[in-house]
């Protein structure tokens, strides 16, 4: 009764791989546990960190979420690299069946919703309201709170490695595998509340970014004057709220099939398996964009910077972007041509796949005439653009080959795909979010990142990508079939070896990526920036400090160009000194955190038929809630002398560095 | 920084007076002024949750699975009764919004708490109607049918209970604190969601319930 269907056997004491990550996790959980108290930091963390509502910190939080996911996923990866470089001639590899099925689920789910995600809302969290000269979010509560859910979602999946199980479907679940009578475990129900959980937080978080954009833009900025990255990032979050419903009622009705006994997605007393697969979709493909868009606003601002130029034909991108964004919702039929929707249905996405290349092939041209006599400086975020453009385009076209469907007929389902999109999401949306964080560093910690261990990683990562995933191509050619475990040819083992060899190449650039980190906080002194504009940027973020005070801006800017950075510097813009007034700003509540706990017990009691918990949750839930709207007092003013020490101090730093 | 030195920008300001690159009077962003704009995004994409459900009857509203079918189950009189107890909520909660507008706290409580009871009385017509059926045998278990239906006019179900809850969480509020700025901008918000339950009922109504008696 008190533990529903938790027993001692769900715990994988049987399972020494899971053991020794156990082993490791409890001891490195302890170690920083350990020196947070030691230093006494929890108070500092919590008071500073986990309550706070200041974009810039959540922002923050979500990308040190998806770096740690990161890490996870790439584990996940490096063993189904490993399993099957192994398992030919006889060999089973080292992974059961059982084991290496969870594996390449959680791989997926992780590296979409807890790694890409993330760090796609954090990017735009941190740069989105900078850009626009406001002082935070519309809804600055909600955004903690949906930092906080994606978190919650993330620890079920990670719980799901010591606490039971994963899915074994792959990272979409499709029905009838993912019904209670073929995955009667709970690893289908962890995938189900995870994802519903941290899609509650993505779909308030892209509702708050879609208001911020419409509605606190700094006075003079229109819409055609906004910043690329903030154009790109609309379209994302106006995605966001018009996919992530979807998903959240298809896991509904799934979890409806599994907990109730349904009938929406069996496979008998009427119900259409096949719906499921549609309406995934419906949400899967505009999740692509969803992550894709912001990488494009990214290399848009990244190559416009390091040209010293302005965007080549601005116009034409936002269009671009736009025409991007609907067509997403036209195309979702292309990842099952094989279902048997007829020859007409097929054609017809087909051909809306195809044209999808349009628009993004405006955006690679318009990229490449803004370097076109552009002064190129050839730094860390510029030359992942490079290795973007060369990479994503061979993405691209494999992407357009697949959306025929007689081609697709013999692809489908086959490692080539798999080379595909893993060609387009490493090359795009990652080196973009690579591109972004070298880029935006030094705006979020006042000092460059180091661009010795930096280029070390972008070497690592873009000829590991080269090694790791163009045999797979080749694989998939020859007919090979994605999630084998095992392998009876054994002309096919060169090929993984091979592939495993660039998943090695793709470590090192994991662990260079670290290591840059860690150096460059050991020499901040060294790569400090005092003048908030390293870069000799063009957008409003470098009109301020670096990093920005808690209030962004002191006075709100006007608009009078876009590029409006560049613009001031040109017409020589003078930094006010004085008439400082008080500022009005959202006070932290730790009301967030404690929703997102409390979400996380109602998803474990449910996933573990513990309805005690469940129930006790949602109560506690409702009521929390409840009592938080019965404060009134969520807002405090930042007193004059408070903003006058502050910019006085940025105008000391302006003076020392001969601005 | 001496005085002669600010003196001195200052001048260089008025030469650049017809552009100005900040605004020196702050304007503290009125609170609440991205709540209307946010709460209807909101909407919709519940809208959109209620878009698929109703997509889903439509695809599974068929297959009865050799089970009972609408004109089986359905009580338009019962159905009628249950869509003019709606009906009559939004009109109620209408009036609420005139009486607020005029700043008449009892008033608006009144028709709030009107409001709710209509509300009350839909949702336990419709459990009076889920258990008649689950008790016919006409189960969500049954056939793909009754999935999509219990799950579709459940959830609007939900929405409502969830309505009362917010509503009558917002009448200990106005009996707190009166019609204040922000009380004001709740019960607006919570006005949008009821009449869009309301307008999602016309379509379960017509789509569910009329169209059911008709195949």
């Amino acid at each position: 009764m008190i533990f529903g269907r938790l027993t001692l056997e769900s715990f994988p004491l049987h399972e020494p791989i899971l053991l020794v990550t156990f082993a490791a996790v409890v001891l490195g959980g302890i170690g920083v546990v350990g020196a947070l108290t030691y230093f006494r930091l929890w108070g500092y963390l919590w008071r500073e960190w986990f309550t706070s509502v200041d974009h810039k910190k959540i922002g923050i939080m979500y990308m040190v979420l998806g770096l740690v996911m990161l890490l996870r996923g790439f584990a996940d990866a490096i063993m189904m690299r490993l399993q099957q470089a192994m398992a030919f001639n006889g060999s089973e590899g080292y992974l059961t069946a059982h084991h290496y099925d969870q594996v390449f689920t959680a791989h997926g789910v992780i590296m979409i919703f807890f790694v890409a995600m993330p760090m796609v809302t954090g990017l735009m969290n941190f740069v989105v309201p900078l850009q626009i000269g406001a002082r935070d979010v519309s809804f600055p509560f909600l955004n903690n709170f949906s930092f906080w859910m994606t978190t919650a979602g993330a620890v079920l999946v990670m719980m799901s490695l010591f606490v039971g199980e994963f899915a074994r479907t792959g990272w979409l679940a499709y029905p009838p595998l993912s019904g209670i009578g073929y995955s009667p475990d709970v690893g289908v129900d962890y995938y189900i509340w995870a994802l519903q959980v941290a899609g509650i937080g993505t779909l308030l978080s892209g509702i708050n970014l879609v208001c911020t954009i419409v509605k606190m833009r700094a006075p003079g900025m229109t819409m055609m004057k906004m910043p690329v990255f903030t154009w790109t990032s609309l379209c994302t979050n106006v995605l966001i709220v018009a996919a992530f419903p979807v998903l959240t009622a298809v896991l509904a009705l799934l979890s409806l099939d599994r907990y109730v006994g349904t009938n929406f997605f069996t496979n008998d007393f009427g119900g259409s398996p096949m719906m499921y697969v549609n309406l995934i979709w419906i949400w899967g493909h505009p999740e692509v964009y969803i992550l894709i868009l912001p990488a494009f606003g990214i290399f848009s601002e990244v190559t416009s910077t390091f040209s010293g130029k302005r965007l080549f034909g601005y116009t034409s991108m936002v269009y671009a972007t736009v025409v991007i964004t609907i067509l997403s919702y036209l195309v979702w039929l292309h990842h099952f041509f094989t279902m048997g929707s007829g020859a007409s249905v097929n054609s017809f996405f087909g051909i809306t796949t195809m044209i999808i290349s349009i628009p993004t092939g405006a955006k690679i041209f318009n990229w490449l005439f803004t370097m076109y006599r552009g002064r190129i400086r050839f730094e860390l975020p510029m030359m992942w653009t490079l290795a973007f453009m060369l990479t994503f385009t061979v993405g691209g076209m494999t992407g357009v080959l697949l959306a025929v469907p007689p081609a697709d007929f013999v692809l489908h389902n086959s490692l080539f795909l798999v080379a595909h999109f893993h060609n387009v999401i490493i090359g795009g949306v990652l080196f973009g979010l690579f591109a972004g964080i070298v880029y935006w560093w030094p705006k979020a910690f006042g000092f460059k990142l180091d661009p010795f261990w930096g280029k070390l990683s972008f070497w690592f990562w873009v000829v590991g990508f080269w090694f790791a995933f163009m045999p797979l191509y080749i694989l998939g050619l020859m007919g090979v079939t994605r999630r084998m475990r095992v392998f009876d040819d054994p002309s096919l083992q060169i090929w993984f070896v091979i592939a495993g060899f660039g998943a090695v190449l793709i470590l090192l650039g994991i662990v260079s990526f670290l290591v840059q980190i860690g150096v460059s906080i050991l020499r901040r002194d060294k790569l400090r920036e005092t003048t908030g504009d390293p870069w000799d940027g063009r957008t409003l973020e470098w009109a301020t400090a670096s990093p920005p005070p808690v209030y962004n801006f002191a006075f709100t800017p006007v608009i009078h160009d876009n590029d409006a950075w560049a613009d001031m510097k040109r017409r020589g813009y003078q930094r006010p000194l004085d008439g400082y007034r008080p500022i009005h700003m959202p006070s932290n509540t730790p009301t967030g955190i404690i929703l997102a706990g409390l979400s996380m017990a109602v998803a474990f009691g449910l996933i573990w038929y513990m309805w005690w918990l469940a129930a006790l949750g949602f109560v506690a839930l409702l009521v929390v809630t409840i009592a938080h709207t019965f404060n009134y007092h969520r807002d405090f003013h930042i007193p004059v002398e408070e903003v006058v020490r502050t910019e006085a101090e940025r105008t000391r730093l302006l003076a020392g560095a001969g601005a | 920084m001496t005085t002669a030195d600010i003196a001195a920008r200052h001048d260089a300001e008025a030469a650049n007076a017809e552009t100005v690159f900040y605004l020196k009077d702050e304007h503290d962003h009125p609170e609440g002024s991205s709540t209307a704009l946010g709460f209807w995004i909101y909407l919709m994409s519940d809208c959109l949750i209620f878009a698929m459900l109703f997509a889903i009857y439509g695809v599974l509203g068929a297959n009865y699975a050799a089970g009972p079918s609408p004109k089986d189950l359905f009580e338009l009189p019962l159905v009628a009764l249950n869509t003019t107890m709606l009906l009559l909520s939004s009109i109620t909660y209408g009036f609420a919004m005139l009486t607020m507008e005029k700043g008449r706290v009892a008033a608006t409580q009144i028709w709030l708490a009107v409001t709710g009871l209509f509300g009350l009385a839909f949702l336990s017509i419709e459990l009076y109607e889920f258990h008649h059926l689950i008790e016919i045998g006409a189960t969500p278990q049954r056939s793909a049918f009754l999935s999509a239906f219990f799950t579709l006019v459940g959830t609007h179900g939900l929405h409502v209970t969830f309505g009362t809850i917010w509503l009558v969480t917002l009448m200990v509020q106005v009996a707190k604190h009166g019609l204040i700025a922000a009380n004001r901008r709740r019960l607006m918000c919570l006005s949008m969601f009821w009449h869009f339950l309301d307008v999602v009922w016309i379509g379960v109504f017509t789509f569910v319930y009329l169209t059911g008696m008709l195949r």
